[in-house]
């Protein structure tokens, strides 16, 4: 099966729950955001919980969890933003 | 450049926005209080998806810009550690008239709030909590 490049970026909580800024996925051809989600679950005890992912983004725009990710990808979930 | 990681100046972004022909401008500035839902509250620590929030900045801007024609706006958000009376974030919203400046600048931060990938983390006196995680997904 082919295989794709994908950086997933980690911001604010799940920066802490991963322990890491970002991570290098080498992931099947096909595999959407939420597929990723549902991995990080299985990973981080904290993430278990949570059977929907939070906001996602690809390429700095925000995008849904059935986005097939593509080769080069920058991904990232977005925890309930904060700002002001 | 919608992001700082020094203090704000609020003189500053006011200059970069008032024309000759605006009468009025309103200035919004969000401030570090020492309290959250009844916790004592020392520090923010505010982090920020950085280019994604530059640009979900711009297209705020760009919408309000295009709701309210006469009015010229500019944000900035600060990041990093900010201590209490500190400002967060400051906009600007200038116009011919006050009413549209009041509502552009309102409907500015509303919009900021909403979509800009910034998150900010709680220190008080019993440890760090990041506002908004705990059973929001």
């Amino acid at each position: 099966m082919q295989t794709m490049t994908v950086r997933l970026l980690f911001f604010a909580v799940l920066r802490d729950i991963a322990g890491t800024d970002a991570l290098e996925l080498a992931l099947a051809e096909g595999t959407t955001a939420g597929d990723v989600w549902q991995s990080l679950r299985s990973t981080y005890a904290n993430l278990a919980d949570y059977n929907q992912p939070p906001m996602i983004a690809i390429n700095e725009s925000y995008a849904t969890a059935t986005d097939v990710l593509r080769d080069g990808d920058e991904l990232a979930f977005i925890p309930p933003v904060a700002g002001g | 450049m919608y992001l700082t990681d020094d203090p704000i100046d609020p003189r500053a972004l006011v200059e970069r926005v008032m024309r000759r022909s605006d009468g009025a401008y309103v200035l919004f500035e969000g401030v570090v209080r020492n309290h959250h839902e009844g916790k004592a509250v020392e520090s923010i620590f505010y982090d920020a998806y950085r280019p994604m929030a530059e640009k979900e900045m711009e297209k705020i801007v760009r919408d309000i810009e295009s709701q309210f024609p006469a009015v010229a706006v500019a944000v900035i958000h600060r990041l990093g550690r900010l201590l209490v009376g500190e400002s967060s974030i400051a906009i600007v919203a200038a116009s011919p008239h006050r009413a549209e400046a009041f509502a552009a600048c309102r409907l500015m931060i509303d919009r900021i709030k909403e979509t800009v990938p910034i998150w900010k983390k709680e220190r008080g006196p019993d440890g760090e909590e990041w506002v908004g995680w705990q059973g929001r997904c």
